[in-house]
């Protein structure tokens, strides 16, 4: 088991004609995912190193079996793309695009949930079951397979971390980046859930950063409904408030949504809270060791 | 993006939201023109990007041309809780006889839009919700439907506003809906809104965030985000095309990836140093990208060392190697540079690095090694 896509997953890639679509579909590819077809509109009949390229993402579903896409169209597309993969009928979107309006990304995200479909990102690095498949652009030869479940806001920090548990002898079941964005497609909270319905995962690490609530939620949700061990990480305590921090999300308005406020909120019911990566890293070793004992 | 208080009221008037006539002036001449021509008694206002402008004395009724023009000239050039300002806005006085708030912002926890209204305007919302949290309407807008007339009335009517006016307010809330809708707004605030002594509704103040990610549809808009950037740095990153945030410390920091470079200020602050910088490189740097990186970096004189901390994922060790090399080259850095390379191509990165023969450039094999080593030689 692994969470959101494994050996089953049936890729088609919006935007694989285009440079980094290229790049990184044929990288997915190359990782053992089964890239079943492309789609740009206009170039249905051609091929990108023997993957059918489609005008549709329908034709690519009712053609090839796609069963979750990739998106890695320019933001003012990206949304439109978004929203024909759910009416294609796909399970499964990953939106790697960075820069989408939110209030077009408020609107699939709620389309998204009315049709059933689970919706990662946008502007995240996509997601990796190790030994099975990798959508996205996370670089997997700093992962082993294996049962901690990293849910993460950040890119890098997740290779990082990742890298860290690797050098541990530690793998991971699946890493879900979620994306840094004000509305992303699934949370936390979403991605919790699914660790903890997941056998082979048995336990979680999460790393998130300044801006929102999502944190605290996600604390409250673990306090609740979440058997399984979870360590935290948060960036940015040294963030100034109202600077954004790379990342759309990254901002802190008001008096909510700090760093602090975050492992507060997290240390309150019981999550430990690494104040670096490294240490974070070993936190999720020291639980892995303590579940084995 | 946060607009400026004239810029949002010239949002809101492309909308039809109701706002008092003024004029926008950058020096004392422009201004007591347009002073004139709007007629006495105006307001003489500070457009600078915070609150609090009223008690700073960033705004004042002129009753006649002298005194427009002596405003004027005290309001210019002035410094507001570290904003200088440098525009101007005139408008004319209103007689005020209460006080509202009305805002609408997106709200993230949610995924919808939320609309507030109160009666107890002209205060921080914060305070009212605090001690009157009742008098606080606060209710979300269903995304499907959008928000209706219906809806507005409702709000309006519950939030106490005076029967005679409740329409008034309850159409500029449609308004406003419009303004963040076609705008791409993810908060509209005006606070107060006022009733006039002839019973109008008009917006006497206006905040408003346009999304940074809907700019390439605002052309308009995106221009007015160039005039914000005053730091000489932030400006000059703008240009290039990198996220350069200035934090005032010595130690100048380059990470790759948003959360890994807001990780590294933070080691770099527990080991006990300033970071004087937030720079994501990001994905998939090349050497020219990190040379304009350093170039920004070290533009800012209170720069005494450098951290790069790099994993290199999709960007690849050996560019940021060469890049680093170059810009040494090119700009002639002689200050502490301290470069932890991990992640893709790091040993190539690693090797160039040490063929380069760099006296000033120490290497580290950790995150954590690398903050001490900076913050030890800053």
């Amino acid at each position: 088991m692994s969470i959101i896509i494994d050996t089953e997953t049936k890729l088609v890639v919006s935007g694989l004609t285009g440079r980094e679509g290229t790049f990184h579909g044929l990288r997915n590819r190359d990782y053992g995912t089964d890239l079943v077809a492309g789609v740009t509109p206009g170039k249905g009949g051609q091929d990108v190193d023997g993957v059918p390229v489609f005008d549709t993402i329908k034709e690519a579903v009712d053609e090839r079996g796609a069963n979750t896409s990739m998106v890695f169209v320019p933001a003012r597309f990206a949304a439109a793309a978004i929203d024909e993969a759910i009416d294609a009928g796909v399970d499964t979107v990953i939106a790697i695009t960075e820069g989408i309006p939110v209030l077009d990304m408020m609107r699939v995200y709620w389309k998204a949930r009315e049709n059933g479909v689970t919706l990662v990102g946008p502007n995240c690095p996509g997601v990796l079951s190790p030994g099975k498949a990798n959508v996205g652009i996370i670089p997997a030869q700093f992962f082993d397979q294996g049962s901690i479940g990293v849910v993460s806001k950040s890119g890098t920090l997740t290779y990082q971390i990742g890298n860290e548990l690797k050098h541990a002898g530690m793998g991971n079941s699946s890493i879900v980046g979620i994306g840094g964005d004000p509305i992303v497609g699934s949370d936390f909270i979403d991605i919790l859930k699914l660790y903890e319905a997941d056998e082979e995962t048995e336990m979680i690490v999460m790393v998130g950063e300044i801006g929102g609530d999502a944190e605290e939620r996600a604390a409250d949700f673990i306090a609740e409904s979440v058997s399984k061990p979870v360590v935290a990480y948060i960036a940015g305590f040294t963030a100034p408030p109202g600077k954004q921090m790379g990342h759309a999300g990254a901002i802190i308005s008001g008096s909510s949504g700090t760093a602090e406020a975050k492992k507060e909120a997290l240390e309150a019911k019981g999550v430990r809270v690494g104040k670096s990566p490294t240490e974070t890293a070993q936190l999720a070793v020291e639980a892995m060791q303590q579940a084995a004992a | 993006m946060d607009l400026l208080e004239y810029q949002g009221k010239q949002l809101f008037a492309k909308h039809g939201v109701p706002v008092p006539d003024g004029r926008h002036a950058t020096t004392v001449d422009d201004a007591v023109a347009v002073a004139n021509e709007i007629g006495y008694p105006c307001v003489v206002k500070a457009q600078v990007a915070i609150g609090g402008r009223g008690k700073a004395g960033g705004i004042k009724v002129a009753k006649d041309e002298a005194e427009a023009r002596a405003h004027s000239e005290a309001i210019l050039g002035m410094d507001i809780r570290g904003f200088t300002v440098h525009d101007l806005w005139i408008e004319q006085a209103s007689e005020i006889a209460a006080e509202h708030y009305a805002s609408i912002i997106l709200d993230r926890s949610a995924k919808k839009l939320l609309a507030i209204v109160t009666r107890m305007g002209g205060m921080d919302v914060e305070a009212v919700a605090e001690s009157d949290p009742d008098a606080l309407i606060k209710r979300h807008i269903e995304p499907e439907q959008g928000l209706t007339l219906e809806f507005a009335r409702e709000l309006a009517v519950d939030a106490g506003i005076d029967d005679d006016v409740t329409d008034q307010v309850a159409e500029m809330l449609l308004k406003l809906a419009e303004v963040v809708r076609e705008e791409d707004a993810t908060l509209i605030e005006i606070n107060p809104l006022i009733v006039t002594s002839d019973r109008r509704i008009v917006a006497l103040d206006s905040k408003a965030t346009i999304d940074n990610n809907s700019l390439f549809r605002h052309p308009e808009l995106a221009e007015l985000s160039d005039k914000s950037a005053e730091d000489p740095q932030e400006a000059m990153a703008k240009e290039k095309g990198l996220t350069y945030v200035k934090l005032g410390g010595n130690i100048g920091i380059l990470g790759n990836g948003a959360g890994l470079c807001m990780s590294t200020l933070d080691v770099v602050a527990q080991a006990g140093g300033k970071p004087a910088n937030f720079l994501d490189a990001g994905g998939g740097s090349k050497a020219e990208a990190i040379v304009d990186a350093l170039e920004v970096i070290t533009s800012d004189p209170n720069v005494t060392a450098l951290l790069f901390n790099i994993f290199g994922g999709i960007t690849r060790c050996d560019e940021i190697a060469k890049g680093i090399i170059e810009a040494s080259t090119q700009i002639g850095i002689t200050m502490p540079l301290v470069v932890r390379l991990d992640g893709t191509n790091s040993e190539e990165g690693l090797a160039l690095l040490a063929d380069a023969g760099l006296e000033n450039l120490h290497q580290e094999k950790t995150m954590l090694g690398a903050a001490e080593r900076v913050v030890e030689l800053a």
